[in-house]
């Protein structure tokens, strides 16, 4: 590992300058990820800036019904809300799925956002990686790609986002705060991971050296009857191959409004908007459902070994939505 | 461009109720400060890298893998070890369930094993659910500590021994006690040979869900 400089922000603005006067510092949230990483040589930064005891680990009631939740909130506390559970209890199922008690207590809101793919070819440093070494070339496109991507991928890079939080965030159109040396700012998750083209070392629209300070859940009705399934390899503690999060309002049989966000098939998670425009109006039931699914999954293009995950993510939507509409009917 | 910083630093460290005043390179863990400073050796480096348990430490009252854990920014913290667990002699009725119900094999992970359970069970104590509680709104009250619960709370730590029925049975036996607040730890009887279950019908159980 590299040799680095520690220093404890105490607040927001003394964080972020910090960032601003060194390019080679990084932000230090539970370090569950990024300590990793370095440890195995692909974060080498020259100075950390810890940001954990910043006051930015509250979570609040919105005026107008949503959540207001700090990036410095780790996940457990984030999944033991009541607010949470109650108005987005796909969010605390999330969150609850990934990783393990230990790391769910020490894992930060923000650092999950900005967590790295666990592609194989990417923490390992005498790989090529497109990511890590921008130009070095893509050893999974003809490798190890059974837990790749199927959707917004590309020729340079397959890898997927990790994070089973941000599938829930997605689907209940979350906006990322963050502060930087010049001002503060607002990304809505739907543009916070860019597109992978043939950058895919770019993976954030955050403007250099921003800080993220929290999230913004916008009132929504329709997360009272949500739900996360993730699939995996083992029953608990790994990595999905696939998820989804998704959240009914259904009234005398009709779908009146639908979320639907997939995790583990691309480099963010995926917003299944395509799905949802099919479904409003429609009838709630397993042929709308899959048909749903079909019309958002006629963009997948799997590599020859994750083929499976178009019909992991098909029957996972008819699975899901048919549960949520009989949790509905009760 | 900013000055090289300094790569180390003197810290201190609250370990298990002590203060340790020491010099440390900031690339060090806990978990090597731990061992390798103050010579508590109870924690243990399995894989060093977040994915065993073996390490696992409290933090504030809070189970957390003193591996990922930089001993520098663990400054100004509550560290509990396996070593600051008992009290004097008398050992804590976790320790004392995975010794009555034989919760381990070898031993390695057992330190880890218990500080988990510890956490295991003020969460539950706390309310929160986990990923195998059916219903996660607040009104649906706390699940009870079932087996699989248990599993799926503990399923941080692994046990290469395989040991984890009789672990799972430690845990149940040790979280009992905490809700009935037993004041007389060592009138716990040792039930041996229980009914052991296989532990891999729920694997994968809901990737075969999702995909049949």
């Amino acid at each position: 590992m590299r040799e680095f400089g520690y220093e404890r922000a105490v607040d927001v603005s003394g964080a972020v300058t910090l960032l601003d006067t060194d390019p080679d510092a990084r932000f230090l949230g539970g370090g569950t990820n990024l300590v990793d990483l370095m440890k195995a040589g692909v974060e080498r930064p020259a100075r950390l800036v810890d940001v954990r005891e910043l006051p930015l680990d509250r979570i609040e009631s919105a005026p107008d019904g949503g959540l207001l939740i700090g990036a410095t909130v780790t996940n457990s506390d984030l999944a033991a809300h009541p607010e949470v559970r109650r108005r987005y209890p796909a969010l605390a199922q999330a969150v609850l799925a990934g990783a393990s008690g230990q790391l769910r207590n020490m894992a930060t809101v923000g650092g999950n956002l900005l967590q790295r793919t666990r592609c194989g070819y990417f923490t390992d440093v005498t790989a090529p990686c497109n990511k890590r070494l921008p130009g070095s070339g893509c050893p999974a496109i003809e490798g190890e790609h059974h837990n790749h991507a199927i959707l917004g991928a590309s020729e340079h890079c397959v890898a997927t986002h990790p994070s089973d939080m941000a599938v829930a965030l997605a689907a209940f159109d979350a906006v990322v705060s963050y502060e930087t040396a010049h001002g503060p700012g607002e990304l809505p998750l739907a543009d916070f991971y860019l597109p992978v083209g043939d950058t895919p070392h770019l993976e954030t629209a955050l403007p250099s050296g921003a800080l993220i300070t929290g999230i913004t859940l916008p009132p929504a009705p329709v997360a009272t009857l949500s739900r996360y399934r993730k699939v995996r390899e083992r029953a608990s503690y790994a990595f999905a191959i696939g998820s989804i999060a998704a959240a009914l309002d259904v009234r005398d049989g009709v779908v009146r409004d639908v979320r639907l966000a997939f995790g583990a098939v691309s480099s963010r998670p995926w917003r299944a908007t395509a799905a949802e425009h099919a479904l409003r109006g429609a009838p709630a039931d397993a042929e709308s459902f899959a048909a749903a699914a079909d019309a958002e999954l006629a963009a997948a293009e799997p590599l020859p070994h994750n083929g499976y995950k178009v019909t992991l993510i098909r029957n996972l939507v008819v699975a899901v939505l048919t549960e949520l509409t009989e949790e509905a009917a009760r | 461009m900013a000055p090289a910083p300094s790569t180390y630093s003197v810290i201190t460290l609250n370990v298990n109720g002590e203060k340790y005043t020491l010099p440390v390179d900031h690339r060090t863990t806990l978990l090597d400060a731990l061992r390798e400073h103050l010579d508590l050796t109870g924690s243990k480096k399995g894989c060093d890298q977040g994915q065993c348990g073996a390490c696992t430490v409290l933090l504030d009252g809070r189970r957390a893998v003193s591996c990922l854990q930089l001993a520098v920014a663990a400054e100004g913290r509550a560290i509990t070890t396996i070593e600051g667990v008992a009290d004097g002699e008398r050992l804590h009725p976790v320790q004392q369930a995975f010794l009555d119900l034989d919760g381990y094999q070898c031993g390695y992970c057992t330190p880890g094993q218990i500080c988990s359970a510890l956490g295991v069970i003020e969460e539950h104590a706390a309310g929160w659910p986990s990923a195998v509680t059916a219903d996660v709104r607040p009104e649906a009250g706390t699940p009870s500590l079932s087996a699989e619960e248990i599993r799926e709370r503990m399923s941080g730590n692994l046990c290469r021994c395989g040991a984890y029925v009789s672990i799972v049975q430690a845990v149940a036996q040790a979280a009992e006690a905490h809700t009935a607040q037993s004041h007389t730890p060592e009138t716990h009887t040792p039930e041996t040979h229980t009914t052991r279950t296989g532990t891999a019908e729920d694997r994968s159980a809901e990737a075969k869900e999702a995909t049949a």
